[in-house]
């Protein structure tokens, strides 16, 4: 409590008739003995004195402060067990005998058997099962709620996919339009440079047509929309979960399935293609600034060579994939957001567990149209 | 010297462009070894004065000192040396085992050996009441009585003067609360500990309370022993401590707190 600064801990060792005394000074707090310098001359104090064994006579009475990480210092110099000539004060030892009682060894950690493995291996499995069985009965309760919609169009949250539509759809076109410019820029630029080589250089509107049209435009929108949106919606629902709101909105009698999922699915639905097509147009007209300033390329060229370069049917493609990801963007975000344990840590788990998995469907459903659709547009 | 000290203090807030002042010219001194109570009406902003001491929020005008520096320093390298702190809901580490929480600010000086750090955490848990074998358990594993204990033993663990403590017994059952009180009160006369306490809980007030600093109508209406407090003319105090809960919680003071 004192104003004065504790100063360095040490030990001076003093020669008395009576035989060696190591008087303990300073503060002998953790805070003092952490300083490398003090604790390099403090263990070798402590070495010297134990070559001394218990003849040595110790006097802690001019310590300036001592807390308990001092006090655990000395008793583990002294072997766990009171010197046979100790000189202290009455503070000193109440703390010197907590830290005695108290001293025990840490519960060893037990080792991971081969039968905790095993089970390690079954839950493994569980998990994934019980993944399985939650993807279907999310599926299964669109289908119910979808068909509801369609009897009952009235009673639907309209307002809620409205909303949905705007933070997912409207926020999201700033960004998809950068990212799909830079792309067609990057694209084009690096084209160009091949296909000079060759002298095809009118090829160009070719390659980014039928690339930027039919592949990257839908996937690009879908990644971005991924992180965006589907860590929105698995949050969203997850902090419903950890706040107790979904709780709240059963007990009401309020069916999640028809006020959280549907309405997400079908903003996700609607908006994806309409982002896709925006994602797209921006990568062309990068594409196209790319080809004009690189090769000199004038856009009124690529806008009537484009659709000679790339058939209808690969825009139907994009929009009917775009769709088709955006469902499964938003049912993967539902899916893992209703999981969410009542804990902030499983909640950030769910969050990043949606979007890795989101992107990873993405990607595998897009290697699938390709497989499936090969003989379309091309 | 105080442990704290408060001079004209102002906290203002800015919400929705609307300026709402806290805090006026509040004043407060805490002498070492007071178990001091902060009591007040919902918002009259016994956190943030918590929070202002800790140097977690700055104040708009006036100074806070701690131990004879501004609390503005508070936050630097070694601050559990100095201060300890019980947060309402424990903010225990949820990556770390309880002992690792434990040990945390001993091992970030980095120059103790693990053992001594190890031992001296031990001595923590136990301190505070806990056994051994809890030692290795995830935070959310543990009950709310458990995690306030373990919460409090990080917060000792450098053997820091001062306490400072947001609610300990909230949320917890009387049982669980009144051992809670039982163990604050035997470490508060072990350690030779400052301790400032916001709480609404009469019963643990006036357990342990050696002191008690009422905060209203924007600063420190009155700031004396229970007894005085309670015998202050004033509406807030009357309703806060005369009210028929007040009473009932009376009965603990036949019983004071030892002074230290």
């Amino acid at each position: 409590m004192s104003t004065v600064e504790d100063s360095q801990s040490r030990i001076v060792f003093e020669d008395l008739p009576e035989g060696e005394c190591a008087m303990v000074l300073g503060g002998w707090t953790a805070a003092q003995l952490a300083v490398p310098s003090h604790w390099e001359a403090v263990q070798s104090a402590l070495q010297r004195a134990a070559t001394h064994g218990a003849s040595m006579r110790w006097d802690l009475r001019q310590v300036q402060r001592m807390d308990h990480s001092g006090a655990q210092l000395l008793w583990n110099a002294w072997g766990r067990h009171w010197p046979a000539r100790l000189e202290l004060l009455e503070p000193q030892r109440a703390m010197l005998e907590r830290v005695a009682r108290f001293s025990v060894a840490p519960p060893r950690l037990q080792r991971m058997s081969s039968l905790a493995a095993f089970e390690h291996l079954g839950e493994g499995l569980f998990r994934v099962a019980g993944h399985i069985q939650g993807a279907v009965r999310i599926v299964g309760q669109l289908a119910l709620d979808l068909l509801q919609l369609a009897r009952h169009p009235g009673r639907a949250p309209w307002r809620d996919i409205s909303g949905h539509l705007y933070h997912i759809g409207a926020t999201a076109l700033p960004i998809t339009a950068l990212v799909g410019f830079l792309i067609g820029v990057v694209l084009a630029y690096l084209m160009s440079q091949q296909l000079r080589q060759f002298g095809a250089d009118a090829f160009i509107v070719n390659i980014l047509g039928i690339s930027l049209i039919r592949e990257l435009g839908p996937v690009l929108a879908a990644i971005l929309i991924a992180g965006r949106s589907g860590s929105a919606i698995t949050a969203q629902i997850g902090v419903m979960r950890v706040t107790e709101e979904l709780d709240a909105m059963r007990v009401m009698g309020i069916a999640k399935g028809f006020r959280l999922v549907m309405p997400r699915v079908i903003a996700m639905a609607v908006a994806m293609p309409l982002l896709t097509v925006w994602t797209t147009v921006a990568a062309l007209l990068g594409g196209m600034l790319a080809a004009d300033l690189a090769m000199g390329l004038t856009p009124a060229y690529f806008v009537t060579a484009l659709p000679k370069a790339v058939e209808l049917s690969n825009l139907w493609l994009a929009i009917g994939k775009s769709t088709v990801f955006g469902v499964l963007i938003a049912l993967i975000g539902c899916h893992y957001g209703l999981r969410v344990q009542p804990n902030t840590e499983s909640l950030g788990q769910g969050t990043t567990a949606s979007v890795v998995t989101s992107i990873t469907v993405v990607i595998l459903v897009d290697a699938l149209f390709a497989v499936v659709f090969k003989n379309v547009g091309i | 010297m105080s442990a704290v000290q408060i001079d004209k203090l102002w906290s203002t807030f800015h919400t929705n462009g609307v300026e709402s002042v806290i805090h006026k010219d509040l004043d407060l001194t805490i002498a070492p070894g007071e178990f001091l109570s902060l009591v007040g009406g919902s918002g009259s902003g016994k956190t943030v004065l918590l929070r202002q001491i800790l140097g977690l929020e700055t104040p708009t005008r006036g100074s806070v000192t701690v131990m004879g520096r501004p609390a503005a320093e508070m936050g630097r390298t070694g601050a559990a040396s100095r201060v300890g702190m019980l947060f309402q809901h424990g903010a225990l580490f949820s990556a770390f085992t309880v002992l690792e929480n434990i040990a945390f600010p001993l091992r970030e000086l980095r120059t103790l050996p693990p053992d001594l750090v190890r031992d001296a955490a031990m001595v923590k848990l136990q301190m505070v009441g806990l056994d051994p074998s809890q030692a290795h358990k995830m935070p959310a594993d543990l009950s709310g009585g458990m995690v306030k204990r373990v919460a409090l033993a990080r917060a000792l663990i450098m053997d820091p003067p001062l306490l400072l403590l947001d609610e300990p017994t909230a949320g917890l059952d009387p049982d669980l609360s009144d051992a809670f009180c039982e163990l604050l009160r035997s470490l508060h006369q072990e350690l030779g500990l400052t301790v400032v306490m916001v709480t609404h809980d009469l019963d643990t007030i006036y357990e342990l309370s050696t002191r008690i600093a009422v905060v209203a109508e924007k600063h420190v209406i009155v700031n004396a022993s229970p007894r005085e407090v309670i015998a202050f003319p004033h509406p807030f105090v009357h309703a806060f401590f005369l009210g028929g809960r007040g009473h009932r919680a009376m009965a603990l003071l036949r019983n004071p707190p030892q002074g230290v």
